[in-house]
């Protein structure tokens, strides 16, 4: 504490990054400046960077390194490193490395799915009950309370054992969880967006309710659902993960991390430590990423209104 | 004040209301629907056709679902055809020791995140900083059960302090307290990545207001300021915070209950996801949602009490 309290403003990471940016590309757009922003920000650039050498080493990966991810071999399981199996070998013989490719495939595709399915749908939503106002906003939102005050993962266990796992259908369960947070956003913004002398004139001019949440509302909180989707990404990323662990995730013999690290873990007690630790950092090497990703294109969107 | 409080007050009752119509909605999205959920998936078309006309299933849905309101305003939560009890005394076992885990767990990473947050927001932008927001960003990033089992090797396999496995259901939790540290520093931990970033924020706000301004220019110490005036403005948001995490908590505390096997509410509801024992399941979602409610509505209401602007307007 000896050091002292800062006294002077503490200007926010975006605004500083504004007035640098700003002196740099004084004559450029608000989009050109937005990415200078971003890429002022070397935690999202890393994070950047690693969901790339993810996307790289999932799916160009196997193309390289082939394994065999589809029959076990159980005269070669649970092998530590070596030179032939690099990461090792799980309890039914398959080539660690390989899996790893693999697995993150399904987990990756789940994630950015997810974040889709459950950007639309919170957009959609929101949109429609802050436009609509009144009693439909009232019920709309309520719902939405409603359906936030039942616990995430207890609301997707219970959904995930109505429903017998596989991938698509878990992507619309876990998509089914998801929404309920950018529709709070968007509708908050939408409430008002409306206000707003631009949706007013349009509204003089005789645009119907679709065209000025199409042409109006949805433009304006692309930066919001934007900052949002990626932090969707890396919570459904974790959410399938401890699916997978409770064991009402992605079933056998299709590999994802989850279900890997899992697993791994079952076998805590006999000292498989390669069969933990793959897995596991590479999950949360994703998840941070996207949460850098996440923040650096919230000071980007920040300085972009800040601009306007 | 009182128009505030009226208002949030019917706000949760609607809230409420609308839990039980998701919980009732996800009672007929059941294969077989209720009939099955109290049989089990296997029951045969006879079983479930008596079933129905002996509680009433043929009745249009809106009735059945007063009907179902009312049984639980009477505190009638269904019975476990699988576990031979009823859910109520299921529920009302494992919930204590769920609120143990959640409570204690809860008040530790206050107690925890309060001073980091400070600190952090005092040393903005410097090494410290960066470090401490390195760790809660990998907290946050881990998956709960992965950080659970890296506590179990470190601390239980590597060096050897405390069991890999939490307390019984036979004895009384504080007869157990070895049990209790790693399943309990797992969910500290989690809830400490969750609050500590924005306790951070939280003083960084205050610290550009107004009245740190003045007291600064009329001399106080910044100790003072700190300790005096920045401080308790800061934690004000914490217990709308806490209110707001609760889900988030709870869904923490279903998997630390799992890894460690703590008997308590998160556990039975996952044996029951595992082994279909719908009524268990259905009980336990509507208590852990009414909770929540119960929760942030208290949370509302503390602030109000807490904070002058709310109270007054």
């Amino acid at each position: 504490m000896t050091g002292g309290i800062p006294i002077e403003p503490p200007r926010s990471l975006g605004a500083e990054s504004a007035a640098d940016a700003g002196e740099i590309h004084s004559s450029g757009g608000a989009f050109r400046l937005a990415v200078a922003v971003f890429t002022e920000n070397r935690l999202a650039l890393v994070g950047l960077f690693v969901v790339a050498f993810f996307i790289l080493f999932c799916f160009v990966g196997p193309v390289l390194y082939h394994t065999n991810q589809v029959q076990t071999r159980l005269g070669i399981e649970n092998e530590g490193p070596s030179l032939h199996h690099p990461l090792g070998t799980d309890t039914v013989g398959y080539d660690l490395l390989g899996r790893l490719m693999v697995g993150g495939q399904t987990t990756l595709v789940v994630g950015l799915v997810v974040s889709l399915l459950a950007t639309s749908m919170g957009v959609a939503w929101g949109a429609i009950a802050g436009f609509a106002g009144g009693l439909v906003d009232g019920v709309m939102m309520r719902a939405v309370d409603a359906l936030l005050a039942i616990p995430t993962l207890f609301l997707l266990l219970f959904l995930s054992s109505i429903f017998s796992p596989s991938e698509p259908l878990l992507i619309v369960v876990i998509a089914s969880v998801a929404w309920l947070v950018p529709s709070r956003l968007v509708r908050a913004e939408t409430l008002s967006l409306k206000t707003r002398n631009f949706v007013e004139a349009a509204q003089g001019q005789g645009a119907g309710p679709l065209r000025i949440i199409f042409r109006h509302v949805i433009p304006n909180v692309f930066g919001t659902v934007a900052v949002n989707s990626t932090f969707q990404v890396a919570d459904a990323v974790l959410a399938v993960t401890s699916l997978s662990f409770l064991g009402l995730g992605i079933p056998p013999p299709a590999a994802n991390w989850g279900g890997m690290l899992s697993d791994g873990v079952n076998y805590v007690y006999s000292g498989y430590w390669w069969q933990i630790w793959p897995a596991g950092v590479c999950i949360v090497l994703v998840v941070v990423a996207f949460n850098f990703i996440g923040d650096g294109l919230r000071d980007a969107f920040e300085v972009r209104l800040q601009r306007r | 004040m009182q128009a505030f409080l009226l208002r949030r007050l019917l706000q949760a009752i609607a809230v409420l209301l609308g839990v039980t119509i998701i919980t009732f909605i996800l009672l007929h999205l059941l294969p077989g629907g209720p009939a099955k959920a109290a049989l089990g998936l296997r029951a045969n078309k006879a079983q479930i056709a008596a079933f129905d006309i002996k509680f009433g299933l043929l009745q249009p849905l809106p009735v059945q679902y007063v009907d179902w309101v009312n049984q639980l305003l009477h505190g009638n939560l269904g019975f476990s055809y699988k576990l031979n009890q009823s859910v109520d005394s299921l529920l009302s076992e494992n919930v204590p020791r769920t609120l143990a885990l959640v409570g204690v767990s809860t008040a530790l990473a206050i107690m925890v995140a309060i001073p980091a947050g400070v600190y952090q927001a005092v040393r903005r932008n410097k090494p410290e900083d960066y470090v401490l927001t390195g760790f809660s960003f990998i907290f946050y990033s881990m998956p709960s059960f992965f950080l659970g089992t890296i506590l179990i090797i470190l601390l239980s396999q590597v060096l050897p302090f405390f069991p890999p496995l939490g307390p019984t259901a036979t004895s009384p939790l504080w007869q157990q307290i070895p049990n209790l540290v790693l399943p309990v520093l797992t969910l500290t931990l989690i809830t400490i990545a969750l609050f500590s970033r924005y306790m951070r924020s939280s003083v960084l706000e205050n610290l550009v207001q107004d009245y740190v301004r003045t007291a600064d220019s009329k001399g106080v110490s910044r100790r003072v300021i700190l300790f005096r005036h920045v401080l308790p403005n800061a934690m004000l948001p914490i217990v709308t915070l806490i209110g707001l995490s609760l889900p988030g908590i709870l869904s923490g505390a279903l998997i630390v209950e799992s890894v460690f096997n703590y008997p308590g509410m998160g556990l039975l509801f996952w044996n029951a996801a595992q082994t279909e024992d719908f009524p268990v399941m259905l009980g336990t979602t509507i208590v852990v949602g009414v909770a929540v409610v119960i929760g942030s509505l208290l949370a509302d209401i503390l602030y109000a009490v807490f904070d002058p602007r709310i109270r007054y307007s």
